[in-house]
């Protein structure tokens, strides 16, 4: 049961051959059986979530009208504040901070009757490709416990490749749901910006984060992208303007006459060879669904990484000075006749972790007089240059796609002491959220040299996010049917399992 | 090259209100260095003709209808506060001191 699609799940639940009850008690069994090893979880909501779960069994058996998904469990990254139940952004400057508030994510997954097991682990604030910089420890990838299970998001991918949620809750503000879910063999989309509220997601890097979905089905990541999208008045920067209707779109998965760009400089050198050739197959596979392959230049995308890494550190210097030490969260130093100034020194000192503060270091200097035209303000010209070539580009193309990540997981430590290093991985997927479009990750495969993961990112203009499922569910169709089963069924068992 | 020295980053960690060690600083500069020469990439390609972009939507000011709704209680405001005191925040000394 819990390796069934939240679609099939939800099939189940409506004609009563299980309770929420106990398809939530399967999942918080099997996290039990299985978190020790992987370590997706910061938080299990044992309590909340059968109690919000019996509240669904109730409904439907008093004849209510139900949603697609409600009684179906997900996890939620712990980013994301929900009442009542712990959120720490995977810092020690929220350890034990109870929010007084849902976000608006959470209210809407209330209110589709949708579980929420737990928290689940995350690099410090979002900031990191590995779940390395989590100050709870790390995630370990299901497929090879050795290896990271991409980042920020890695508690979340980690969660729907081990088994213990059919759905999960990403934030990707440089790739934080896609990256991780390539490298998991799982599916994860960030929204075009806007589509989903921010209300109640800790800000890191306000012009860059987005919400979205994660899922081990392109079907079931566009149920849940519906149950959480839509304007909000609680975020000025949510659009006001209908969902897309990708539920429609992953149903259909019609490609035929689309035109799929190809980014030539997304490709290539760099690029691991079983990355690039599962790549390959999958755009031979839809064109062999009727979609026509196109190349597209995008000659700017390689300033993106350069720009991002000072834009996201620059919003992260300013966002996070609300870790204060003065209303919530850790507060260190607080003796007599200390000022206020020396508490708030101490405390970030020991409340952020090293990736934390070197970008608040990194964002304050881009930032400052002086230095503010040549880094800050190039940056946001680039940022320019980049949402120019995507127009350019969507001009030849209704589509374009890029291998996720230019390699499969690595090792937990190979790259935490090269920031450098680390901060490649996200070469192909900045640009989307650097024009504020829309973005998708879909499992393409294994790579033959290491037998792990490889994603196939679709990109999207902006509320064009349906695009995006029309494209993966057919590549999803094509892959299923070529392999037989789907791609986790290869996964190693778990010992705790 | 662009280059920060342990006393520049010194200076940064003070104006981000993070107190650093020596070790810490020292690591930083040297780490900066290398990022510092990464990110100025920016700098090559972006002419003075090329508009900067703040944020990916077209907004400008949005506004809601002046209409009181429900906020969180005293309590619930206060329910995470380090420390308390007849229903505020209680602070550090915020002004130097005599």
């Amino acid at each position: 049961m819990i390796r069934n699609s939240a679609a099939e799940m939800a099939a189940k639940l409506n004609s009563g051959e299980i309770t929420s009850v106990e398809l939530t008690r399967l999942h918080l069994d099997r996290i039990a059986s299985v978190d020790t090893e992987v370590h997706a979880f910061l938080y299990v909501n044992n309590e909340g979530a059968l109690a919000q779960a019996a509240e669904v069994d109730a409904k439907r058996a008093a004849g209510e009208k139900m949603s697609p998904l409600a009684g179906v469990p997900l996890a939620l990254k712990d980013v994301m504040t929900q009442k009542g139940v712990p959120t720490t952004c995977g810092s020690k400057i929220l350890e034990g901070w109870r929010p007084p508030y849902d976000s608006t994510v959470v209210t809407n997954l209330k209110k589709n009757g949708i579980v929420i097991l737990g928290k689940t682990n995350m690099d410090e604030f979002a900031m990191g490709s590995s779940t390395e910089n989590s100050a709870y420890g790390p995630t370990h990838n299901p497929w090879d416990l050795s290896r990271i299970p991409g980042g920020s998001g890695g508690g979340s991918s980690a969660a729907l490749a081990a088994f213990e949620a059919p759905l999960a809750i990403g934030t990707d503000t440089g790739g934080s749901i896609r990256q991780p879910a390539a490298v998991t063999g799982t599916v994860g989309v960030k929204p075009t910006y806007g589509g989903v509220s921010r209300f109640g997601l800790v800000a890191f890097s306000s012009s860059l984060d987005q919400a979205g979905p994660c899922a081990r089905t392109v079907l079931d990541a566009a149920l849940l992208h519906e149950a959480i999208a839509g304007h909000d008045p609680k975020d000025s920067t949510s659009i006001n303007a209908p969902v897309p209707q990708v539920v429609a779109a992953a149903k259909s998965g019609d490609v035929k006459g689309m035109k799929i760009g190809v980014v030539k400089e997304l490709n290539g050198d760099g690029y691991q060879s079983g990355v690039r050739s599962r790549f390959e197959e999958s755009l031979e596979l839809l064109a062999a669904a009727g979609a026509e392959i196109v190349e597209v230049s995008a000659p700017n995308f390689e300033y993106a990484l350069a720009a991002y890494y000072l834009i996201a550190p620059s919003e992260c210097s300013s966002n996070l000075a609300r870790f204060d030490a003065m209303r919530y969260g850790l507060r260190v130093g607080d003796v007599d006749g200390a000022s206020a100034e020396s508490v708030m020194n101490l405390t970030r000192e020991v409340g952020f972790g090293r990736e934390v503060k070197r970008r608040i270091i990194l964002g304050t200097y881009a930032l400052s007089s002086g230095y503010y035209d040549a880094y800050y303000g190039s940056a946001q010209k680039v940022r320019t240059l980049i949402t120019q070539d995507f127009n350019n580009a969507f001009e030849k193309c209704d589509v374009m796609v890029s291998p996720t990540c230019p390699t499969t997981a690595f090792k937990i430590g190979e790259k935490s002491n090269d920031p450098i290093a680390m901060y490649l991985n996200d070469i192909a997927t900045i640009p989307v959220n650097m024009a504020g479009i829309g973005g998708m990750s879909l499992p393409a495969g294994l790579a033959p040299e290491d037998g792990l993961p490889v994603g196939f990112q679709i990109m999207a203009p902006a509320m064009q996010d349906d695009r995006m499922y029309l494209v993966g569910a057919a590549l999803e169709a094509a892959l299923l049917s070529k392999w037989g089963a789907p791609l986790l069924s290869k996964i190693p068992a778990l010992a705790g399992a | 090259m662009t280059s920060l020295s342990r006393d520049d980053v010194a200076n940064l960690a003070r104006l981000a209100r993070i107190e650093m060690s020596d070790e810490e600083l020292v690591n930083l500069s040297n780490e900066f260095t290398v990022i510092l020469d990464a990110v100025a990439r920016v700098q090559e390609v972006a002419g003075a003709d090329v508009q900067p972009t703040s944020h990916p939507l077209p907004l400008r000011n949005v506004f809601r209808p002046d209409v009181v709704v429900a906020s969180l209680t005293p309590e619930e405001a206060l329910s995470g506060a380090p420390s308390q005191e007849e229903s505020r925040f209680r602070v550090p000394q915020i002004l130097g001191e005599e």
